[in-house]
């Protein structure tokens, strides 16, 4: 399909930009720059059908099942996309008098309440603008404990194997040694090489609970008990807080600090690149380290404050602020009640789905799971030549969006399937349908299966080229 | 089924090494590339750096995802391949021609089996 570029025709314009109502301004010769805007230059028609072309090769939540869950993209409400709309939250800016700003300074109060009393922490930052940038935030934490203290040993953040890869890579960015201990055969930390990991230069652990391949871990005491004895902090990363939210908290797990993703778990959309938020939360112990911009409340009015021992700002301002908008919307619509029922019915279309697949496919760690699972496809893809990536590019047939695929890197020929709370028992059966047609076409016709999809706006895309020699911008002929 | 040459020594983490001209020369197994996938990207260490047996020194990514590779010896990267950095799709084709580093001043060395051995944990992993 044409690009906007190449649909662009010199002088033809389009009345959805606003007039200019104060006045222009141009800037001295060597602030202007020298090159060709090539702004498009389109009518509204033909830009609403850009975008709507654009659409028609897509497949979205709206479009069918999409067992990425809360990983990616799992179903958000629409009234927290209308309320983070409304112009009260939309037309301000960070830098305007607090008196003006009051409802949005009780939005950030009063969400920073409820998802400490969600996960068990004292206090939270919204600074961080994703998950990533939130597990940077909190090993700043461990790490500022640790200096606080004089104790300079503490160079360790231990990482089991079945970890988001962020992990490893934010530990690293915050200037911590990685030690990878492996998972126990039930897909657990294994204790005893985590007893043999910790030591006088463990500075911390990271773990996620559920784990990647949606287990809880019984030993989830123990493990933290581990660290602490060895003098180190435990850091929880929330990004599967999806299965466990109003039911267990991290902070009674004996975790002492969390991010969490709103964005994942708390109705923001994304997958696109944004815009996501991390918060931070942690115990009453590590308050003092947070970023700037804590919001306080005297009197019924709320103003910022700095933590004693700030370890300063991670972003600028206060975070992606709608993001806390849609979460706070979400969770006072769902309630004390609504909740845990998310959570409730997430993990149990999980077991459903999983249950019903186990008489074929190969289920990596078969016991009960939390909300999500994971299958490994190695003996079919020896058996028939039919891979993981085959079977997710034949559901696209089915108007099925792939599961997570390759990972956890720990199963060969993983698929990750997480179905989320959302999905209606209907929709599973027709899921499960599909799937075993998948499996028995894998035996009937594999080559079919090698070049699927057949169906879709376009077929299978050359992804061994398109990482090898990507292109990564259009080329302009002027 | 893979080649696993005689003349090489492997690791359990399926890396390859021979010893040439008194340097070490490091390498993917063809296990190890068939296991990857399409190599797209390899990352790796500076002249001059030191690795150390049995931590990771660069890592390679195919489609499917980024793995580390880890070092048999420890010791200075005395070489690096700078051609399969530009044509990572070498080391699927030809695993055992297109090393990753030389090291140089080696103090020690992982467990090392040889081909047949080596042959064993494939079979078992497999």
């Amino acid at each position: 399909m044409k690009l906007l570029f190449e649909r662009s025709v010199k002088g033809r314009g389009s009345d959805i930009l606003p007039d200019i109502t104060t006045g222009t301004y141009k800037p001295e010769g060597k602030y202007l720059r020298q090159s060709r805007m090539h702004l498009p230059e389109i009518s509204e028609v033909d830009l609403g059908r850009h975008y709507t072309q654009l659409m028609k090769q897509t497949h979205g939540v709206n479009d069918g099942f999409y067992p990425l869950g809360s990983c990616t993209m799992k179903y958000n409400p629409r009234v927290d996309e209308e309320t983070a709309s409304l112009p009260s939250f939309t037309q301000i800016h960070p830098l305007q008098p607090l008196s003006t700003v009051q409802g949005c300074m009780e939005v950030l109060y009063k969400a920073e309440k409820l998802l400490c009393e969600i996960t068990g922490m004292d206090a939270m930052t919204f600074e961080p603008a994703a998950g990533a940038h939130g597990e940077y935030t909190g090993l700043l934490l461990i790490r500022k404990y640790h200096q606080d203290r004089n104790d300079s040993e503490r160079v360790n953040i231990i990482v089991p194997d079945s970890a988001h890869g962020t992990n490893p890579a934010s530990a690293a960015m915050a200037g911590f040694k990685v030690v990878n201990i492996p998972s126990n055969d039930r897909g657990g930390v294994d204790l005893d090489a985590l007893r043999a990991a910790v030591g006088k230069d463990t500075a911390g652990l990271m773990l996620t609970n559920p784990n990647t391949l949606g287990l809880f871990d019984p030993n989830i005491l123990e493990i933290t008990k581990i660290v602490h004895e060895a003098g180190g902090l435990c850091y929880y990363d929330g990004a599967n807080l999806n299965a466990i939210m109003g039911r267990v908290r991290p902070g009674d797990m004996g975790f002492d600090c969390v991010h969490l993703n709103l964005h994942k778990t708390f109705a923001t959309p994304h997958g696109g690149g944004g815009p996501g938020s991390g918060p931070v939360g942690c115990k009453d112990f590590l308050k003092k380290f947070l970023p700037c911009h804590m919001v306080e409340e005297r009197d019924e009015f709320y103003y910022f404050a700095d933590p004693e021992k700030s370890m300063g700002q991670v972003r600028s301002f206060y975070g992606n602020f709608l993001v806390v908008v849609k979460a706070l919307t979400y969770i006072l619509t769902l309630g004390k009640k609504g909740i845990p029922e998310a959570s409730g019915k997430a993990v149990l279309n999980a077991n459903y789905m999983m249950h019903q697949l186990k008489d074929h496919y190969h289920v990596a760690y078969d016991q009960i799971c939390m909300h999500e699972f994971v299958l490994g496809l190695d003996d079919l893809k020896k058996k028939t030549g039919v891979s993981a990536m085959d079977i997710a590019k034949g559901s696209l047939d089915y108007g099925i969006h792939p599961p997570t695929m390759y990972f956890p890197l720990i199963v060969h020929e993983a698929l990750m399937f997480e179905p989320a709370e959302t999905e209606s028992r209907e929709t599973i059966d027709e899921a499960v349908k599909i799937y075993l047609d998948l499996y028995e076409k894998a035996h009937s016709d594999p080559e079919y299966l090698h070049n699927a999809p057949h169906h879709c706006p376009i077929g299978r895309p050359d992804d061994v080229k398109a990482a090898r020699e990507p292109v990564l911008k259009y080329e302009f002929n002027d | 089924m893979f080649k696993n040459p005689e003349e090489l020594k492997y690791t359990k983490t399926h890396e390859w090494v021979k010893e040439e001209d008194g340097l070490y020369v490091v390498g993917l197994t063809d296990f190890a590339q068939d296991a990857l996938g399409d190599i797209v990207f390899v990352n790796l260490p500076s002249v001059g750096d030191p690795v150390t047996a049995g931590e990771a020194f660069s890592d390679v990514e195919s489609v499917k995802a980024v793995s580390d590779v880890f070092s048999p010896v420890t010791g200075v990267v005395a070489e690096v391949n700078e051609a399969i950095v530009d044509d990572p799709a070498s080391v699927n084709s030809d695993c055992y021609g297109s090393w990753l580093i030389k090291v140089a001043d080696v103090t020690g060395t992982e467990e090392l089996l040889d081909a047949k051995a080596y042959e064993e944990v494939c079979a078992n992993e497999a």
